[in-house]
């Protein structure tokens, strides 16, 4: 029979029949079995979290493999939370794809949890097995940070071994520091050319050790002052600083025996604002044309600003920073520098006091310690053994 | 008392945030929140502190006619614009919001004003490495041909001109050696130094040695 010879109604109605059956028949299996639920997470484990203060479990889990994978439609896991295994699981927390950690600060100390994680996709979810029970507790002291103790210990006890031996009489020998000894000059020049000495101690507040180390050289710049009846002015960008500031000058001139010199105006606040404060110090410099500029302390982006400003009016200036990016600024536009530690070290060797002097040296004592440890931990590195290095990381 | 009370809190304060540094467990998991509210609190005092003494200075500056007494008033001005604008103009709004006169103020001058302060460093920075950079003698010598290779290291022009060396000796890594090598191993040099002098002088404070800081000798 030719394929386009016209066929009975009934023989073809009865194959359309047939052919809408096998039809359905065949993709019913694929519209029953396809599924939107992703696989559930793996090996949930939970423990007390580490170095801490209790009432944290840190909860980690293997990856569904629906998650970057498979049929990749995990879209968020939620951190399930029971005191009992069967009992009713309690959303604690949610933690985006790809993740495998949460930390549950919500827990009670000495109450054990189990935790379950679920791995949601749009339309649906599954459940991972629950973990073993885990209780919090709080603990005594970070284990991480034990090799920053042993350093401060060994340090401190290193520093006060040296302070006590100073305190005895020992008589200690600290290096010449350009930047302090040229102290004397600077308030000279500024005595004899009848103009001001301006102290900045930096932009930070009294909570930076910065500013603490440059109100202790402003103690020792304002006794000099003092001496050589110079004039002396500090603009402070942070009141605390101002007081601290009076406080040590007030203290300075009455040492000096020229308390009726102290006026509690030579010390004043401008502003908090870092370029405010640039822009009216660099004002002050232009017109009073100051024969000596110290600056101390805490600088960031200012420090350079200030520092040509004062060069242009021709002052002498002495810096000193511990913040290793304002340094190379100080070095070319100041006449002295105190880099990072020598800040530090300035109140010691201007107060001459042995105690003082003492940790010095402590501090010498810290830096060969330094040293050993650079060179042995080099050695090693290059033989392939990474613990000593590995013992330096801190935490 | 009115030295050695501040040189026991300091004490206090220094051997207590050591051991919470190293401590976990109550009450000194507490400590660092608690300081660190607490010098909230004294900063938000201060600043009244402040904000009067550079009132006081600069009425006493415009009263007597003092040197540069014309700065003081716009200082004067400014402070009572400003104010004025944050505390009785914001229309309900909090001051900080659009459309309040503190935020165009802050926005249309404050802020460009800051800009430009900031921008001036680099006329700042070509002033500096003029003077840093002249070969007076070996060690400005070294600092100059270390700038000229890092300078033009880190430019286009640089890996043009040495693209015809073999790959050690071109501007570009030239330039990434320096700064790995002896650029690292300087500025670290200087942080354990700083951290050396950083322990040394909190022992200091909080054994009551370091004692200049609140007017002792």
């Amino acid at each position: 029979m030719p394929f386009c010879q016209k066929l009975p109604g009934r023989y073809i109605q009865t194959n359309f029949v047939w052919f809408i059956s096998f039809f359905i028949l065949s993709i019913f299996p694929a519209l029953v079995f396809s599924r939107d639920t992703p696989q559930p997470p793996t090996q949930v484990q939970a423990f007390d979290t580490p170095s801490d203060a209790g009432k944290s479990i840190t909860v980690q889990w293997g990856k569904s493999s629906d998650d970057g994978e498979g049929l990749n439609n995990v879209v968020l896991y939620e951190v399930l939370r029971s005191t009992s295994p069967e009992g009713e699981y309690t959303k604690v927390g949610d933690s985006p794809r790809g993740t495998t950690e949460y930390v549950d600060n919500s827990a009670k100390d000495k109450i054990p949890y189990y935790y379950k994680i679920r791995a949601l996709s749009k339309t649906s979810f599954s459940d991972s097995p629950p973990g073993a029970a885990v209780v919090s507790s709080p603990q005594w002291f970070k284990k991480e940070r034990l090799n920053a103790l042993i350093v401060v210990l060994v340090l401190s006890l290193g520093i006060i071994y040296f302070i006590q031996k100073a305190s005895k009489g020992k008589e200690m020998f600290v290096r010449k520091i350009a930047a302090i000894e040229a102290v004397d000059e600077a308030v000279g020049r500024a005595t004899e050319m009848g103009k001001k000495v301006y102290f900045i101690p930096g932009i930070y507040d009294m909570d930076s050790m910065q500013t603490v180390a440059a109100v202790t050289i402003l103690g020792h710049v304002a006794k000099r002052v003092a001496e050589y009846e110079a004039k002396l002015e500090v603009p402070n960008c942070y009141a605390l600083v101002m007081v601290a500031c009076r406080e040590t000058v007030k203290q300075a001139y009455l040492n000096a025996g020229r308390p009726d010199s102290y006026s509690d105006d030579m010390i004043y606040y401008i502003t908090q604002d870092q370029f405010g404060y640039t822009a009216a110090v660099s004002g002050l410099f232009v017109r009073e044309k100051p024969a000596a500029i110290f600056l101390q302390g805490h600088f960031f982006a200012e420090s350079l600003v200030l520092a040509e400003t004062g060069n242009s009016v021709g002052a002498i200036q002495i810096a000193g920073t511990a913040q290793p990016t304002q340094l190379p600024f100080f070095v070319a536009a100041c006449d002295y520098t105190l880099i990072g530690e020598e800040l530090f070290a300035a109140s010691a060797y201007l107060s001459k006091n042995p105690k003082l002097l003492g940790s010095l040296k402590g501090q010498d004592l810290g830096k060969l310690l330094m040293m050993i440890a650079i060179i042995l931990g080099s050695i090693l590195e290059s033989l392939g053994i990474l613990h000593l290095a590995k013992w330096f990381t801190y935490q | 008392m009115r030295r050695e009370i501040p040189i026991l809190i300091a004490i206090v304060v220094g051997f207590v945030y050591v051991i919470q540094f190293f401590v976990p467990h109550a009450p000194f998991d507490k400590f660092q929140n608690w300081g660190n509210d607490w010098i909230q609190i004294i900063a938000g005092f201060a600043i009244i502190l402040g904000v009067l003494n550079l009132l006081k200075v600069s009425l006493e500056k415009v009263y007597k006619k003092s040197k540069g007494w014309g700065y003081a008033v716009i200082i004067i001005i400014g402070f009572l614009i400003m104010t004025g604008a944050g505390l009785f103009f914001s229309g309900g709004k909090n001051y900080q919001n659009p459309g309040t006169p503190f935020y165009y103020i802050f926005f249309n001058i404050y802020f460009p004003l800051n800009a430009t302060m900031f921008a001036i460093l680099a006329f700042f920075v070509a002033s500096a490495s003029y003077r840093a950079f002249r070969a007076r003698n070996k060690e400005a010598t070294l600092l100059l041909l270390a700038a000229i290779f890092l300078m033009l290291g880190r430019t286009p022009l640089g890996d043009y001109l040495s693209a015809g060396l073999p790959t050690g000796w071109q501007l570009k890594n030239i330039s990434d050696w320096i700064m790995d090598f002896p650029q690292t191993a300087g500025q670290r040099a200087i942080m354990i130094g700083i951290a050396l002098g950083i322990i040394s002088t909190s022992l200091r404070v909080i054994t009551g040695l370091e004692r200049t800081f609140v007017g002792g000798e």
